[in-house]
């Protein structure tokens, strides 16, 4: 071994050289996957061309490929984003502050923790059966399910219990599916918050709660909101666990019985039936099309894919800009 | 030139030197007697008893690991966040135990206001930083608000600085005026003491010096306490000095005979350079 002559130079001359194939297997890698989603993307692109237009978007299925829409899965899968975030930011987020600052390092919080580790990573399959037992069900305690109606003054609305394959047990179901993965990410985003910001509002007389809401949860929000978007993301694709719930593949109807625009217009209660109301969703919708013997429907099929592929920009995009308006409102 | 003012002005008055440390003839501000202190099972201060002088900065000096942070950091109760902490022996606050059970911690730390070492402004505008611990006390109305901050920033020498950019972001400031940004926050709060860990160890020398001045002004309505690695700089601003080694109290004194005339071996081995 020696620092200088000969030997020396040679082995800077591999080491730059080990540099630069590194650089170009990255290279590789990053182009290689790009380039397969592209032709992803093109080969589907150009089957729904011409496939998808207002009528897709604003038409329900029928038996008639060029007659199919999409309407139904569309409202259905929005309705069961907004029920699922709904439900488990609060219990996400709020199981993540309980964690990080106020349970105390015990057997019992490890225990959770490794169970919520685990329940991340559990096939989404096994959640449909859970929520079909749960929810669908509710553990077979009635032979016949009984109605129950609501009256909120203005208009009412009427559920069944136990709640049956409607929206509700879709969105609960994915709800424990998203819950996990919420709570590993906002735990993350609290981890990364400095401590010594609490201890600085701890010191000025801020009480525990006073520091999590005022610092802690501002500074750990764009974090929250990415692990949010995330997982949301991943629910709405999901088409296993709905599946199993017994959702419909295709339904001429959105949920709450609503056909159209108009007919919700006219009708603003059918809104306030939705969650307890039967659904399908674009996944599920999709499934259904590509199982259809008729080729035509491969058509059909695209074009919802690319739907739900825009479904899945548009809640990214909003995550990112909701996270550069509130990091630029922190401030660091 | 402050500085020298400010010594002639306020020094000497409090300097009596036929009283002796903690006889002076006001009660101390806070007083611990025979306080130890634990981390689990390890034992950080043992049988401090040490009087704190209202109205005056002592300074707290001696090697890395001493335990004068710790000291610091249990005078206002800072340390309960650590797990598995415990206090033996008593600290008083104006005669009263502030490890009592009925002591509220939030009401301690809003009489007792602490700086740390590393500036810790909150990610928002200055104003909000300077105002936020009087709006988490309960006080809403904007005016009074308004007032307190110009108030405390005025008293931290930073208002002249930053009256023009109170919606901008604390974390645009620099260094040293951070630093001071911190102890405006703290004095916000109208405290009676404030708790110093080393506020300016990261600082460069004419933030430093600036931070010098202000404990100087500060002390006129203020008990201060300073910890220090900054063996001139305790010499500088400080009445008392107590030296802490290994987790002892080994001396405690007038600052100007505790560095010329140290009683005992470690504090002249430290001050002197020979460790530490």
């Amino acid at each position: 071994m020696s620092l200088h002559g000969k030997i020396y130079e040679r082995r800077l001359v591999w080491r730059h050289r080990i540099g630069l194939i590194f650089e170009w297997v990255c290279r590789i890698a990053t182009f290689l996957s790009l380039g397969i989603l592209a032709v992803l993307l093109f080969s589907i692109g150009r089957q729904a061309f011409g496939w998808l237009g207002w009528g897709f978007l604003t038409r329900s299925n029928s038996y008639e490929a060029d007659q199919a829409g999409i309407m139904a899965g569309l409202i259905g899968s929005l309705w069961l984003v907004g029920l699922t975030a709904i439900m488990s930011v609060p219990m996400g987020v709020g199981a993540a502050v309980y964690l990080e600052e106020y349970a105390k390092p015990s057997r019992l919080t490890k225990f959770i923790q490794l169970n919520i580790s685990n329940l991340a990573g559990v096939p989404s399959i096994v959640y449909g059966i859970l929520g079909f037992t749960v929810f669908v069900r509710m553990f077979g305690l009635r032979d016949r399910p009984e109605r129950f109606t609501c009256s909120l003054g203005f208009a009412q609305f009427s559920f069944e219990l136990p709640l049956g394959r409607v929206v509700l047990s879709g969105a609960c179901t994915l709800t424990l599916l998203s819950l996990p993965v919420v709570i590993i990410a906002a735990q993350e985003a609290l981890r990364s918050v400095p401590p010594s910001l609490r201890h600085a509002s701890l010191a000025l007389g801020a009480t525990k709660w006073q520091t999590v809401r005022y610092q802690v949860l501002p500074a750990a929000l764009p974090g929250i909101m990415t692990g949010v978007i995330l997982s949301l993301s991943r629910a709405i694709g999901e088409t296993a666990p709905l599946a199993v719930l017994g959702a419909a593949a295709q339904l001429s109807f959105a949920p709450g019985r609503i056909r159209s625009i108009g007919d919700a217009v006219q009708h603003p209660s059918k809104i306030l039936q939705a969650p307890f109301d039967q659904f399908t969703a674009i996944p599920l919708q999709i499934y259904g099309w590509i199982n259809e013997p008729k080729a035509a429907f491969e058509h059909v099929a695209a074009a919802g894919i690319i739907v739900l592929l825009i479904v899945l920009l548009l809640m990214n995009g909003t995550a990112i800009f909701i996270r550069q308006r509130f990091q630029k409102k922190i401030r660091w | 030139m402050a500085l020298v003012k400010a010594f002639t002005q306020f020094v000497e008055p409090v300097d009596p030197p036929a009283v002796a440390v903690g006889e002076s003839r006001r009660p101390p501000k806070i007083e611990t007697v025979q306080m130890g202190f634990f981390y689990g099972t390890h034992q950080a201060l043992r049988d401090i008893s040490l009087k704190i002088n209202e109205r005056a900065v002592t300074a707290l000096i001696g090697p890395s690991g001493c335990g004068k942070s710790t000291y610091l950091r249990s005078l206002n109760r800072m340390n309960d966040i650590i797990e598995g902490t415990r206090v033996t022996g008593s600290v008083m606050l104006d005669g009263e135990d502030i490890y009592a059970r009925e002591v509220d911690v939030v009401s301690l730390r809003k009489r007792v206001g602490m700086v740390f070492q590393k500036s810790t402004p909150f990610p928002k505008s200055i104003f909000d930083n300077v105002s936020f611990g009087p709006r988490i006390a309960g006080l809403t109305n904007r005016a009074e608000l308004t007032e307190i901050v110009e108030k405390s920033l005025q008293q931290a020498a930073l208002w002249n600085e930053v009256k023009d950019r109170m919606r901008e972001s604390a974390m645009a400031l620099s260094g040293g005026q951070q630093q001071r940004l911190c102890i405006a926050r703290a004095l916000a709060t109208s405290p009676e003491i404030l708790l110093m860990d080393e506020p300016a160890s990261a600082l460069d020398p004419a933030s430093t010096s600036r931070i010098e001045d202000l404990i100087f002004e500060l002390k006129q309505n203020y008990t201060i306490v300073i910890v220090t690695h900054n063996m001139q700089q305790a010499a500088r601003i400080s009445e008392v000095t107590a030296f802490f080694y290994q987790g002892r109290l080994v001396e405690v004194g007038q600052t100007k005979q505790l560095f010329t005339n140290p009683t005992q071996k470690e504090t002249e081995d430290y001050i002197t350079g020979r460790f530490g």
